[in-house]
C-alpha cells in the first residue's frame, strides 16, 4: 500500500500532460447542417399527457414526411432534464430538437454552444414573434438572437381546498387570499381549526429552482412584472422585494408552512390547503379534490385580472448537434402551429405561448371552464431573465432567502442587499 | 549479521550470459514478464476510471473550463490559481469542510468502535448468529434511496423517533436543526456501512490465534480485559484499513445530504463537499471550480489518511 500513493501522484502528473491536449479544436462548421434535411431525433418531457401529445405530434408528421421522419423519446433519465441534456451537448449526441428546455438554462447551453441561433433561420425570427407576440422579447439572449423558441407556459396561482377552507369556516366561493393580511389571516384560521398541517407547504429545499414556486410568482405580481433582473442589475432587494419576502417570513415564522420538506404530496395527501400550481393542477387533483384557483397575493390587494406571475414555460430548442436542421425547422414550425398548440392545450393543459390564446381557442376554454382563469393569467405572465450564470445567480438567491426567509438566521434585508451584489456581478460576466 | 545473498553457480551448469541491455530489461520486467499480462486489464482500468479523470481534474482546475459541444473552438486559459482562490474565499464550500470534519469526528470513532464490538461478538458462539450477520449486512447492500425515505418517516418533525421522545424531541426538528442534521447523517451512514466493516473485522479475527485468547485465560483475564489486550492489539491492521476506508468513504458523501437534508439543508448545514462540487460543476456550468474543490478535498483525504496511518501503525 506504501507504493500506491507515490505511483498515483507519478501516474496524475503524466496524465495531467495528456489531459492538457484535450479539448478545443475546429468547430465541424454547421453550414451544411443548416440546409439538410432527413430524417431528425426529438425528445420530448416525460410526463404521460406531454408524451400522449408527442406521439401524436409525431405520428402526424411522420405520416406526411417519409423522407424526413421523426425519432422521438423522452428525456432520459437524470437528476434534472437540464443535466441530461447538458451531458447530450458535451457529449456531442443531442436531438435536433427537445422540446423541454427550462429557459433559466438557456444560456449555460449556448455558451456551450450547444444551441442553434435561431434567428440565422430565414423567417424564423418573424415566425415567433408573430406567434408569441410582445412576450417572446423575455425569451432574447444577451446577443439580441433567439435561441429558444416560447412554446407553453404554466402561469403559477394558488390552489385551494374547498372542503378544508369550508371546515375552517371560510367560504370556499371567494376566499380572502387577495393581500398580504388577507393570505396570512386565513392561513391562520385554516392551522387554528386544525384542517391541514400546514395552510401551504412550498418545498423548503435548496435547489436553484425552488423561488420559481414560492418568491417569484410573488415578487413578479407586487412589482406589477418586473423581471429579478433588469438591466443588468438585480431587482429583488428593493422594497417590494424586501414586502414579499418578509410575507413568507411571517408565514414560516408561524407555523403556516413547513420547514421540512414534505415526502410526497403535501396538498394531494390534504397535509395543506393551498398550493402553488399551474394549470396542470386541474389534470392532476381535478377529480380527487374540490379545487378553487386564485392569483397570488399582492401587498395591495392588486385586482384580479391585473396580477402578474411567473410563467413557468418551457421552451423548444434546437440542437447543434443536428445534421438536418432545415428539417427540424420544418418540424418546429409544424409542432407550433395553431393546430398542434390547440392539441397540446387539449391533451396537457398547459398553455401555448401564443398571442390571444383566450380567443384562438374560444371553444376549448367554453367547454372546459376549469382552464379559462390559467388561459387569461398565461397573458399576464413574466419569465426568468435570460442572463449569463443564470442558475448561479438563482442558487445564489435561495440561498440568501434560505438563510433569512425559512430560517431566520439572518436579516432578510442584509441577505438579499448581499445577494443582490452576488447577483449584480454574476450576471456582468460574459 | 550481514549475510550474503550470491548465489553460487551449481556443478555442472553454465550460468547464463547476460549483457548490460539484457539486465536491465530484466531488472524490468522481472522473471515472470507474463505477470504484466495479467495486471495489464486493472492496470488499464486504473488508467481509464481513475488515474486520467484524475489528471483531467487537476488540469482544469487551473484553467478557465467550461463543458462545450465537442469540435467547438474554445478558448480554455490557464488561470494559475484563480480557482482555488474562488473555493477557498466561497463561505459555502468552508462550511462545507467544516460540515465533513464534523461528520468524520462522529462517523469514524463510531464505525470503528460499533463494527470492533459486534464482530467480536458474531464470532463468538451465540445463538442466531447467522440471522444477526445477514440483518447487520442488509442496510449496506440496500439502495440508499430506500433507505433514506425510511429515515425521512422515523425522523421528520412527526416522526416515530419525535413520538417517542415526546417533550423531549428537539425543536427544529432532527432534518431541519443546523446542529443536529450532521450528527444524524453520520450515524445514518455509520449504520449503514457497518455491515462492511463488520465483515473487515470478522476476516481479521478469523487469524487471531487460539492459543492467544487460552493464554488469556490462564492467566485470568476477563472478557474486557481479553478484548482490550488481545483482540484490539491483533486486529490493528484491519482497524487501520477501516479507518483509512471509512474516511475515505465519508469525505465523499452525497447522497445522504441530497436525499435526505433535501439538498444540504437546513440552510447548508448539512451540505459536503461533494455535494457543493456536484451545485457547482453540473448544475452551475463551473467544472473548473468544482474541480478545484475536488483537489482540495483529494489533498485533505490523503493527508488525514497519513496522519491515521502514522497514528495507527506506530509500534
Amino acid at each position: 500500500m506504501k507504493r500506491i500513493v507515490p505511483a498515483g501522484l507519478t501516474g496524475l502528473v503524466l496524465l495531467a500532460g495528456v489531459a492538457c491536449g484535450g479539448g478545443g479544436g475546429e468547430s465541424s462548421g454547421g453550414g451544411d447542417a443548416a440546409a439538410a434535411t432527413g430524417p431528425i431525433d426529438i425528445w420530448y418531457s416525460n410526463n404521460q399527457e406531454e408524451v400522449a401529445w408527442g406521439e401524436a405530434m409525431v405520428e402526424a408528421w411522420n405520416a406526411e414526411n417519409p423522407d424526413e421522419q421523426i425519432s422521438a423519446q423522452e428525456i432520459p433519465a437524470g437528476q434534472s432534464s437540464e443535466e441530461a441534456i447538458a451531458a447530450a451537448i458535451t457529449a456531442g449526441n443531442a436531438p435536433c430538437l427537445i422540446y423541454n428546455t427550462s429557459p433559466a438554462a438557456v444560456p449555460q447551453f449556448q455558451k456551450s454552444a450547444g444551441l442553434v441561433n435561431l434567428d440565422e433561420i430565414e423567417g424564423a425570427r418573424a415566425y415567433i414573434e408573430e406567434r408569441t407576440g410582445d412576450k417572446a422579447e423575455q425569451y432574447v439572449s444577451p446577443d439580441g438572437a433567439f435561441y429558444q423558441m416560447p412554446w407553453k407556459s404554466n402561469p403559477v396561482m394558488i390552489f385551494y381546498n374547498k372542503a378544508m377552507f369550508a371546515e375552517a369556516g371560510l367560504d370556499p366561493e371567494n376566499p380572502p387570499l387577495a393581500t398580504h393580511e388577507e393570505f396570512l389571516a386565513t392561513s391562520r384560521t385554516l392551522v387554528e381549526a386544525g384542517v391541514a398541517t400546514h395552510a401551504i407547504w412550498p418545498a423548503p429545499s435548496s435547489e436553484f429552482f425552488q423561488p420559481w414556486f414560492d418568491f417569484y410568482p410573488m415578487f413578479a405580481a407586487e412589482t406589477d412584472g418586473s423581471l429579478f433582473v433588469e438591466d443588468g442589475a438585480a431587482q429583488f432587494a428593493g422594497e417590494e422585494g424586501v414586502a414579499v419576502a418578509e410575507f413568507w417570513k411571517t408565514i414560516y415564522d408561524e407555523g403556516l408552512a413547513g420547514r421540512e420538506a414534505y415526502n410526497g404530496d403535501a396538498f394531494g395527501d390534504a397535509q395543506s390547503a393551498m398550493s402553488t400550481v399551474g394549470p396542470w393542477a386541474v389534470a392532476v387533483y381535478g377529480e380527487d379534490i374540490d379545487w378553487g384557483v386564485v392569483p397570488v397575493p399582492t401587498s395591495a390587494g392588486t385586482p384580479a385580472e391585473e396580477v402578474v406571475t411567473f410563467s413557468d414555460a418551457k421552451n423548444v430548442a434546437m440542437y447543434t448537434a443536428c445534421e438536418n436542421q432545415a428539417t427540424a425547422w420544418e418540424v418546429l414550425k409544424f409542432s407550433t402551429s395553431e393546430e398542434q398548440d390547440g392539441a397540446l392545450l387539449e391533451m396537457t393543459g398547459q398553455m401555448p405561448m401564443r398571442q390571444d390564446l383566450p380567443g384562438t381557442y374560444a371553444e376549448y376554454f367554453a367547454a372546459n371552464p376549469d382552464y379559462e382563469v390559467f388561459a387569461a393569467q398565461a397573458e399576464r405572465t413574466v419569465e426568468v431573465p435570460n442572463v449569463p450564470n443564470s442558475i448561479e445567480m438563482w442558487q445564489t438567491f435561495r440561498d440568501a432567502y434560505s438563510e433569512s426567509v425559512i430560517f431566520g438566521d439572518v436579516d432578510v434585508q442584509e441577505a438579499f442587499t448581499g445577494a443582490a451584489e452576488d447577483v449584480d456581478g454574476l450576471v456582468g460576466q460574459e | 549479521m550481514a549475510t550474503s545473498t550470491s548465489v553460487p553457480a551449481q556443478a555442472g551448469t553454465e550460468a547464463p550470459v547476460r549483457t548490460p541491455g539484457g539486465r536491465r530489461w530484466g531488472r524490468l520486467v522481472g522473471r515472470q514478464p507474463i505477470g504484466f499480462l495479467f495486471a495489464a486489464p486493472y492496470v488499464l482500468f486504473i488508467l481509464a476510471v481513475f488515474a486520467y479523470p484524475l489528471g483531467f481534474a487537476l488540469w482544469m482546475s487551473f484553467h478557465d473550463f467550461f463543458f462545450s459541444a465537442p469540435g467547438v473552438a474554445v478558448e480554455r486559459p490557464f488561470v494559475g490559481l484563480d480557482n482555488y482562490v474562488t473555493v477557498l474565499g466561497d463561505p459555502d464550500v468552508q462550511r462545507s469542510f467544516r460540515n465533513i470534519v464534523v461528520f468524520l469526528l462522529i462517523n469514524v470513532p463510531l464505525t470503528v468502535a460499533l463494527s470492533l464490538v459486534l464482530a467480536t461478538a458474531l464470532n463468538g458462539a451465540i445463538r442466531f448468529r447467522t440471522f444477526f450477520r445477514i440483518s447487520f449486512y442488509v442496510p449496506y447492500v440496500t439502495a440508499s434511496v430506500a433507505v433514506v425515505a425510511v429515515w425521512l418517516y422515523l425522523f421528520n418533525t412527526r416522526g416515530l423517533v419525535n413520538e417517542v421522545l415526546g417533550g423531549f424531541a428537539p425543536d427544529p426538528s432532527w432534518l431541519v436543526n443546523s446542529t443536529l442534521a450532521m450528527p444524524v447523517i453520520a450515524i445514518y451512514v455509520t449504520w449503514k456501512q457497518l455491515g462492511f466493516f463488520i465483515l473487515l473485522y470478522l476476516a481479521a479475527l478469523q487469524n487471531v490465534p487460539k492459543e492467544t485468547y487460552e493464554a488469556a485465560a490462564v492467566d485470568g483475564a476477563t472478557k474486557v480485559q481479553t478484548f482490550w489486550s488481545v483482540t484490539v492489539p491483533s486486529v490493528r491492521p484491519a482497524t487501520t484499513l477501516v479507518v483509512l476506508l471509512a474516511t475515505i468513504t465519508g469525505a465523499n458523501l452525497f447522497t445522504e445530504p441530497y436525499l435526505l437534508t433535501g439538498g444540504g439543508g437546513p440552510d447548508g448545514a448539512s451540505a459536503s463537499p461533494v455535494l457543493v462540487m456536484y451545485q457547482r460543476g453540473i448544475e452551475q456550468g463551473n467544472p473548473d471550480v468544482a474541480a478545484a474543490i475536488g483537489v482540495v478535498l483529494v489533498v485533505g483525504v490523503l493527508v488525514i489518511s497519513f496522519v491515521n496511518r502514522y497514528l495507527l501503525e506506530r509500534d
